[in-house]
């Protein structure tokens, strides 16, 4: 049995809120770059050059690669020989985000009440997912989430007979609704099985990947690839002024699920895909 | 087209403006989103005056991050336009011209400027960093208690943006896209 300290889950929150805000993974640094060698518009390329320079001030100057620093989606993994003790789990991580977003001169974006509203001054609550995994370590990832293109996320209750046409079908009408309000070129996260509920947990999971990885399950790493290029045929580009670039990347998890049933979420994210992981 | 343009936005100036021009505004515009618009057509509707003079001013769509020590302001890239579709004709109906944002509009909003002479302009969406830049002065006007949502008067100096919808109802996401998709045609 290990011993952790909830105030050192509370300083890696703290620091990978900051981290994740200000600097874009490498994975889509390459995408964005890769992207932008294939453009041939004016707009499309134009367009691309302000969102490479933008990363790169953002992390030069350590300031927020965009204004929306989003939700604190937080995924802890713990050993299951790990102890946590010097306090409460939960609030270890919300103190880390209240800090996080404090000394990173983060916005504050989340209401006490999603009906009558009211700002919580301080981005908590984390939105905190906790899986307990053999082993004696905390895998802690940090993902914060705009809502630009959360807003323009999807979930429905297909019936098997729908079949892989189907979900073809419903990734490319949610990436056609999006167009340009989720800040194209974006990134798709398909969560397919489960129940309502764990669809939407492995559309969220999918975007945590990097965004040049495949599903390590062949049949779904062609399917990534091929709605992907669907999903750039659409032409809606860059910003949604036209181009080849609508996304940089499709992940999709699965789990198995019910006879009578086939969910499927689709979770959009934008060109500022960010998340952070650290292992304590 | 490249156009450079002096705030305020006058109707003559805004009817010359066409889908897909690129524009640099230089002078002052208002911050303002989802809360303060709430706020802002509740207090129309009660008859009061609003915290600015809305006669051909334009409003950014952003909740900038707070400035650090030495910043006018934080990152502050534009924000999905759309919520605000509810609350733009009556924006426009008391003199608001310009908008700023980003992503699509309904066609109530288009009907307006039509009418009214309005523009809609589209800032990068999350490129707030590089958007921080051509922010020179920032004051808080009104709704401090909205915090990042609190209306603001900015002066920028040759903001980039590009007209996305003009006065005619011409829109780039339309134009753009089906230029594209033409273009691509042709080449296969």
């Amino acid at each position: 049995m290990r011993e952790i300290q909830a105030s050192q889950i509370t300083d890696v929150i703290e620091r990978l809120c900051i981290e994740a805000n200000t600097v874009l993974p490498e994975d889509m640094k390459q995408a964005i770059r890769t992207c932008r060698a294939c453009e041939d518009g004016d707009i499309a390329r134009g367009v691309l050059d302000n969102i490479i320079e933008n990363y790169q001030i953002a992390e030069k100057e350590c300031v927020p690669i965009c204004q929306d620093t989003g939700m604190a989606c937080v995924f802890l993994e713990i050993g299951q020989d790990v102890h946590i003790s010097g306090g409460d789990l939960t609030e270890a991580v919300n103190e880390g985000v209240r800090r996080g977003y404090d000394k990173g001169y983060l916005r504050k974006s989340v209401v006490k009440d999603p009906v009558r509203r009211g700002n919580t001054g301080d981005n908590t609550p984390a939105m905190l997912y906790t899986e307990i995994v053999p082993g004696e370590q905390i895998k802690i990832t940090v993902g914060p989430k705009g809502f630009g293109s959360e807003n323009m996320s999807a979930i429905r209750m297909f019936k098997p007979s729908a079949g892989l046409q189907g979900i073809k079908d419903f990734i490319l009408e949610t990436v056609e609704t999006a167009g340009p309000n989720p800040c194209p070129p974006m990134v798709v996260g398909v969560g397919i099985g489960g129940t309502f509920d764990k669809a939407a947990l492995l559309a969220k999971k999918a975007l945590m990947r990097p965004v040049d990885s495949e599903n390590p399950d062949p049949y779904y790493a062609d399917l990534e690839k091929e709605m992907l290029q669907k999903i750039n045929e659409l032409g809606i580009g860059p910003q949604g002024f036209g181009g080849k670039t609508t996304a940089v990347g499709l992940n999709i998890e699965t789990m198995p699920t019910h006879i009578a049933g086939m969910p499927c979420a689709i979770n959009i994210s934008c060109h500022v895909t960010r998340h952070k992981t650290e292992v304590l | 087209m490249e156009r450079h343009i002096t705030l305020p936005l006058t109707e003559e100036v805004a009817r010359s403006l066409h889908a897909g021009d690129s524009v640099y505004l230089t002078g002052e515009i208002y911050t303002s989103r989802d809360a303060g618009h709430k706020r802002m057509c509740e207090a129309l509707a009660r008859g009061e005056e609003l915290p600015f003079d809305p006669k051909d001013a334009t409003i950014y769509y952003v909740g900038p991050t707070p400035a650090k020590p030495g910043q006018v302001i934080g990152s502050a890239g534009p924000t999905t336009s759309g919520r605000m579709d509810a609350y733009a004709p009556t924006m426009m109906s008391v003199g608001a011209r310009g908008m700023i944002g980003k992503g699509a509009r309904l066609p109530e909003v288009v009907d307006a400027m039509k009418k009214y002479g309005g523009v809609y302009f589209g800032a990068i969406g999350g490129a707030g960093a590089l958007l921080a830049k051509c922010i020179k002065k920032a004051e808080l006007v009104a709704y401090e208690d909205l915090q990042s949502e609190a209306l603001r008067r900015l002066y920028v100096e040759d903001m980039p943006l590009v007209v996305i919808i003009d006065s005619e109802g011409r829109n780039l996401y339309e134009e753009g896209r089906a230029a594209y998709l033409q273009s691509h045609k042709t080449q296969e």
